[in-house]
């Protein structure tokens, strides 16, 4: 296991912000359009971290034109510019699959403070 | 020379390339190897090196061991695998074999003594598909017919369920994605047989790069 973690350690980002599950984030992406490359910004609800190390992920959930989208981005991924936290939120579990059935005001989540 | 090393299999992990794209890499403790034996044509009728890798106690050395290990000056080591080489005189007993041999960008053939699975099915032996589960159905995961009736008996060759796994297996043409000899790490794309912790032989690929 050590020199698994030797292999990651070259890959992992130090400087990123904390956060979870329930916390609203702003992710900016590297993306390449026809040779040219500009980074957008993906903005919602972390619903899940999973894995470690160099593999470890978070999906970010957001509601577009009633449609929603979510996003599974690498927490250690270089086209990944930077992460900014935009609120934390008071959530009681790890996972928040059940913000997908609910819509409107009952998605709602508490602010942390 | 032969490009050709023994190793541990540590594990899998990931890492990205400089599109930012992600690579699955199995991670292999390489070497430190040495070589124990050299074969040559004139003395054994053929040309390969014998290579040593990790280290064993003394006291867990029988005698035979010890007195082939010492001819070369060499420690005892717990696996013995032979590479067969074209110009043997580059070699000679003692001589280290590191993970710097291969760099970056080569591609190397990998084998194993792949995981064993016991007794298993036609299904998941050989891909035979499977009868329906519902529907009245009795008919599950059975192999099928055997054959016609014409012969009266079974051809050679039927595939039928029986021992998986547990056989030499070797994968060609991996991509080494990195090397690092100061900690013994080859970095190879994809995966290798065998269960973490389990010997692995690389050679270069015979299909070349």
């Amino acid at each position: 296991m050590d020199l698994i973690k030797e292999v990651e350690k070259r890959n992992i980002k130090e400087d990123l912000p904390q956060f979870g599950p329930g916390d609203t984030v702003r992710v900016h992406v590297k993306v390449v359009e026809g040779g040219r490359e500009r980074t957008q910004a993906f903005e919602g609800v972390v619903i899940r971290r999973q894995g470690s190390g160099a593999r470890e992920t978070f999906t970010v959930r957001r509601v577009t034109y009633g449609i929603g989208v979510e996003r599974i981005f690498p927490v250690h991924s270089p086209s990944i510019t930077q992460i900014d936290v935009v609120r934390r939120g008071r959530v009681r579990r790890a996972k928040l699959y059940y913000l997908r059935k609910r819509t409107g005001k009952a998605a709602r989540i508490k602010e942390r403070r | 020379m032969t490009k050709a090393i023994l190793a541990r299999k540590v594990g899998m992990t990931q890492v990205y390339d400089e599109n930012g794209r992600v690579i699955p890499v199995t991670v292999l403790e390489a070497g430190p190897c040495r070589v124990v034996q050299v074969k040559n044509d004139e003395t054994d009728g053929y040309n390969s090196i014998q290579v040593g890798f990790a280290d064993k106690k003394e006291n867990r050395t029988n005698r035979p061991d010890k007195g082939h290990f010492g001819k070369s000056k060499l420690k005892p080591m717990r696996f013995l695998r032979e590479f067969r080489v074209s110009d043997p005189a580059t070699y000679k007993a003692g001589q280290e074999l590191k993970a710097d041999q291969f760099s970056a960008g080569d591609y190397v053939d990998v084998s194993a003594i792949t995981r064993g699975k016991g007794f298993a099915g036609s299904i998941k032996k050989m891909g035979f598909s499977r009868g329906p589960t519902t529907h009245g159905s009795h008919y599950h995961r059975g192999p099928g017919s055997l054959g016609s009736v014409a012969p009266a008996r079974v051809f050679k060759g039927r595939r039928l369920p029986g021992r998986m796994g547990g056989k030499r297996r070797t994968v060609q043409r991996l991509f080494v994605v990195d090397t690092d000899a100061a900690k013994n790490i080859l970095l190879v794309k994809g995966s290798v047989p065998g269960p973490r912790g389990g010997l692995v032989e690389i050679k270069e690929s015979v299909k070349g790069s």
